[in-house]
């Protein structure tokens, strides 16, 4: 891949769009340097340094595996003390982390109870539970994070279920001006994000329509895997057309575990996994995301969604509430969540803040807080099968293949004064935070932040074997589900994971199954 | 009520995903698990059998009150709403447990509802003073556009109910059937806010002809007949699943320990998570109103009530009907005093204390002071018997743990690696 082809665009691209929020960020939107010396700064942790005694424990259990006969130590503790340890069953994504301290236990239910909490839109009599939309994806947050697992696809007949939305942009400007970078993301009339349900009275944006295209990949046995290349489209869009140009970017809703711990990891460690000019010259680059915070008044690290555009936990919820419910919070004020100012039936359509009360908004900040502290402590299931020969196997040709130089395995979080459940834990997650060029089959053309089209965030990998346990019996891997398989999604890698995935596609079939093996075990 | 969403284990009970360990919960003393199992599937089929009969009680008065409204036909509509909920909501420590409750409850007990998708509401409630759902409600709309989709909705039939306006496969759904949508025809919006007073809606607005208010009073009338005539099937299904060779008994007959699990599951899941948390502390926080459940009828403190006497019955197996006699068998507490007298006696008097709690919310309520009357900012009193209500229910929870260890339910051993099997050996 042209890494080079980054140079120019390391301006940071503001992610707010066309939200007023946004302006109050424009007089710092300059183009920044690469040095990552602000984003070391962590302003989201109370943490305090690791003692050298402590810092050398960590770097000794990070340690590559010395050979592949055994599980490393703690390996099948995915997330440390905050490891679930519970029944494989689907619901094994929806437990709270075991080292939660009891008195917080009730916290987590709350959190869990506004996870689940149905919307209405407004006027209804439950005020608290109105304000929906106008204009939405999802009338709650676990309609697409399924049983706090992954979302669903649309299905054949075009019913709608909640699960993948499209992301909107138009061609960001070949320019270093901020403004009008900023400019480019979303859309002048239908804002950030394609909402596919309106309130009643008003009309939906349109409806996501996908076609697949049957792609055959021969494997070096002569294996056929058949891959899925989608296209977008927006079927009936509300204006009668798209603007000319308009960039689709399908974003599949995420499993919810092990957040909190993601979040834990200090920047410096992160960013200690850079390479932007390759010096090691292993192919394998790696960029931090670097984007404005709407919680602190700094340039942060990005390490939440598909392309690493937000960096808290608590950032993250609220954006959410406003693109997918359009629920305003004190981050995000606007109760008509992602209308623009062209839709104006949805901009006057009733809403559900009431002056004094909740803050003045549809979900008070204290709602926001119990969102944030329920996704930060659902626990990541235990590895199974972690000393299956097999596995032990697969593992060995995850190594080999080169696939932990972006999905790394292991990190240490940071020690925090005020978060016990997430302080200093060895933790398993398989992702480096980092964005990767994957080559053009995978792109969509989609710019946030330092991240460019080509680019995605290494998704974590941790629970990725109980995609299908969890889903119901569906599993859909990549930023927008096309891969049916984990071996199709590996196919899917180019750009920095070309040369991985070629290898696999090289493998002996026993050598590839035994892969697979390993990932089911994650 | 249910926000149409799986709702899951305490927090307590799922930490450890447990299971029972093999040699535990066997029949060393007078009780057999299997005996307690069938306890709690006939008081699961008495409890949801007087839920339906309730519920044929309320579509009674709702036939009387269509055929000749009047202020008195209204009120006896309400008074069987009323009566209908004490089973129901004793049926609600059911749910968590059973895979098959669970699948079904969203249907009769779903919340928040739609209302301004069925029926007119009040123009205050919209911001702008103009309020463009007024106009845009299935009673007063033949044809309609939910969710971004035209709904044909000129016959409102229990069928357009189920699967048009409460959604296709229970997700994305307006919630526009169950208890709550019939009070809320029955009641009308509560305007009062925190103050004194329920809904009010005039009987007249099921007045067919002339004289009808609201409007559209044929289609109100129609939607509330198959609103009711829903409930009525979908108890009947619930019903049936308990009684002999039914699906629920027969899922908790089928393997007795697992049958256990589902009762204590389902205790400690409707203690913590769902009436302490999410229906009771939730509402105190965001002192909202409406967060309460019975919101329109004010009834709320009788729903907390009954799931306080539900919980109390599954455990000492047994059940008083609506006709007065008793539904009674060997006990789960019977099974927790063998093995342990001290872990029985606990629970059975933290279960007591939240009755209690519970109980002196009702009193309040009845006494004058409306369960959304306590959750109004700057009530102590009011909230000090909420938090009461939800402390009880959180100390109940820690007991109905003890008894889960007391049985010899106990976490999944996960053999595996050395840090497994030690799972306290983690890397801090």
């Amino acid at each position: 891949m042209g890494r080079r082809e980054w140079a120019g665009r390391w301006t940071y691209v503001l992610l707010l769009g066309l939200s007023s929020v946004a302006l109050s960020f424009g007089g710092r939107a300059v183009a920044q340097p690469a040095t990552p010396g602000p984003l070391a700064a962590d302003p989201h942790l109370n943490m305090v340094p690791l003692s050298p005694e402590d810092a050398a424990r960590a770097r000794a259990v990070l340690a590559p595996p010395a050979d592949f006969g055994a599980p490393q130590p703690f390996e099948a503790l995915a997330a440390g003390a905050a490891t679930g340890m519970g029944a494989v069953d689907e619901r094994s994504f929806t437990h709270p982390s075991p080292n939660l301290a009891s008195d917080r236990r009730l916290d987590f239910e709350l959190g869990k109870a506004l996870f689940d909490k149905l919307w209405v839109a407004a006027p209804a009599s439950t005020r608290a539970s109105d304000g929906l939309g106008p204009l939405y994806n999802a009338r709650a947050c676990q309609d697409c994070h399924l049983r706090d697992g992954r979302g669903r696809l649309p299905g054949p007949e075009g019913d709608m279920l909640p699960g993948l939305v499209l992301r909107l942009s138009l061609p960001a400007p070949d320019t270093d001006d901020a403004a009008a970078i900023a400019a480019h993301l979303g859309d002048h009339a239908l804002g950030r994000q394609l909402q596919d349900h309106a309130a009643p009275g008003l009309k939906a944006e349109g409806r996501i329509a996908i076609r697949y295209t049957e792609v055959p990949v021969t494997l070096a046995d002569g294996t056929v895997v058949r891959l899925r290349a989608p296209s977008y489209e927006v079927a009936d869009p509300a204006g009668g057309a798209l603007t000319p140009g308009l960039i689709l970017s399908p974003r599949l809703a995420p499993p919810m575990i092990g957040l909190g711990l993601l979040e834990a990891i200090a920047s410096a460690d992160i960013l200690a996994g850079e390479d932007p000019d390759d010096q090691d010259r292993d192919g394998i680059s790696g960029r931090a995301n670097m984007i404005p915070s709407l919680e602190f008044d700094t340039l942060v690290l990005g390490r939440f969604g598909w392309k690493a555009g937000v960096a808290t936990v608590r950032e993250q919820t609220a954006r959410a509430l406003s693109n997918d419910m359009g629920l305003s919070s004190p981050p995000l004020p606007e109760p008509w969540g992602d209308c623009t100012t062209e839709q104006v039936a949805c901009r006057e359509a009733p809403d559900g803040e009431e002056p004094g009360i909740r803050d003045g908004r549809e979900l008070d900040g204290q709602s926001l807080d119990l969102l944030a502290f329920y996704a930060r402590n659902l626990a990541v299931p235990a590895r199974r099968d972690v000393d299956d020969p097999r596995v032990l196997a697969g593992k060995a040709v995850f190594y080999q293949a080169g696939c932990p130089a972006c999905h790394r395995p292991n990190f240490v979080t940071a020690r925090l004064t005020d978060r016990s459940e997430q302080s200093f834990q060895l933790i398993w997650p398989y992702t480096d935070l980092l964005l990767h060029d994957l080559g053009e089959g995978l792109a969509d053309g989609f710019a946030e932040g330092r991240a460019v089209g080509r680019e995605w965030r290494t998704a974590p990998l941790w629970g990725v074997g109980l995609t299908a346990t969890v889903g119901g019996g569906q599993a859909h891997y990549l930023h927008d589900g096309r891969a049916r398989s984990l071996l199709e999604a590996i196919l899917w890698h180019g750009g920095e994971g070309q040369a991985a995935r070629d290898q696999v596609n090289a493998l002996p079939k026993e050598e590839r199954d035994a892969l697979l093996s390993y990932l089911e075990s994650l | 009520m249910t926000r149409l969403s799986l709702m899951y284990l305490s927090a307590a009970l799922i930490t450890g995903g447990i299971t029972l360990s093999g040699q535990t919960a066997q029949a060393d003393g007078p009780v057999d698990p299997a005996q307690v199992v069938s306890t709690y599937a006939d008081i699961g089929a008495a409890t949801f059998g007087d839920a339906l009969t309730s519920a044929r009680a309320l579509q009674a008065a709702v036939d009387k009150l269509i055929a000749t409204p009047s202020e008195a036909a209204l009120a006896e509509a309400r008074d069987a709403w009323r009566v209908a909920r004490a089973p129901y909501q004793q049926s609600e420590v059911f749910r968590f447990g059973n895979p098959i409750v669970d699948e079904w409850e969203g249907r009769v007990n779903s919340w928040p509802l739609d209302e301004g998708l069925i029926d007119y509401v009040d123009a205050s409630y919209a911001e702008s003073g103009e309020n463009p759902l007024a106009m845009l409600n299935v009673i007063a709309s033949p044809a309609i556009e939910i969710a971004g989709e035209a709904v044909d909705a000129s016959l409102i039939t229990p069928g357009l109910i189920a699967t048009k306006l409460h959604g296709a496969d229970g997700l994305d759904a307006n919630v526009a059937s169950g208890y709550h949508a019939i009070e809320f025809l029955l009641w009308g919006q509560d305007l009062n806010g925190t103050d004194a007073g329920a809904g009010n809606r005039p009987f007249t607005d099921f007045v067919t002809g002339a004289d009808c208010t609201g409007g559209n009073c044929d289609r109100r009338v129609a939607y509330l007949q198959a609103a009711t005539d829903l409930l009525v099937s979908d108890l009947e299904e619930m019903a049936k699943a308990w009684e002999a060779d039914g699906a629920a008994r027969a899922a908790v007959e089928a393997d007795p320990n697992a049958g256990l699990l589902a009762i204590l599951t389902g205790m400690g899941s409707l203690s913590y998570g769902e009436l302490a948390g999410e229906r009771m502390k939730l509402g105190l926080l965001l002192n909202d109103p409406e967060e309460e459940q019975d919101c329109f009828s004010d009834n709320t403190y009788n729903s907390h009530y009954y799931d306080g006497i539900g919980m109390q019955n599954v455990y000492l197996g047994s059940y008083q009907r609506l006709d007065g006699s008793m539904v009674s068998g060997p006990a789960l507490a019977d099974l927790v005093a063998v093995k342990d007298a001290t872990v029985d006696a606990d629970l059975r008097a933290k279960l007591d204390a939240t009755v209690a709690a519970l109980g002196a919310i009702k009193t309040a309520a009845e006494g004058g002071m409306a369960y959304d009357q306590m959750l109004a900012p700057g009530n102590a009193e009011g909230e000090a018997l909420i938090t009461a209500g939800v402390d009880a229910l959180v100390t109940q929870t820690t007991a109905i743990e003890r008894a889960v260890t007391a049985l010899g339910l106990s976490k999944i051993a996960i053999e595996g690696s050395d840090s497994l099997d030690n799972p306290g050996a983690v890397f801090q």
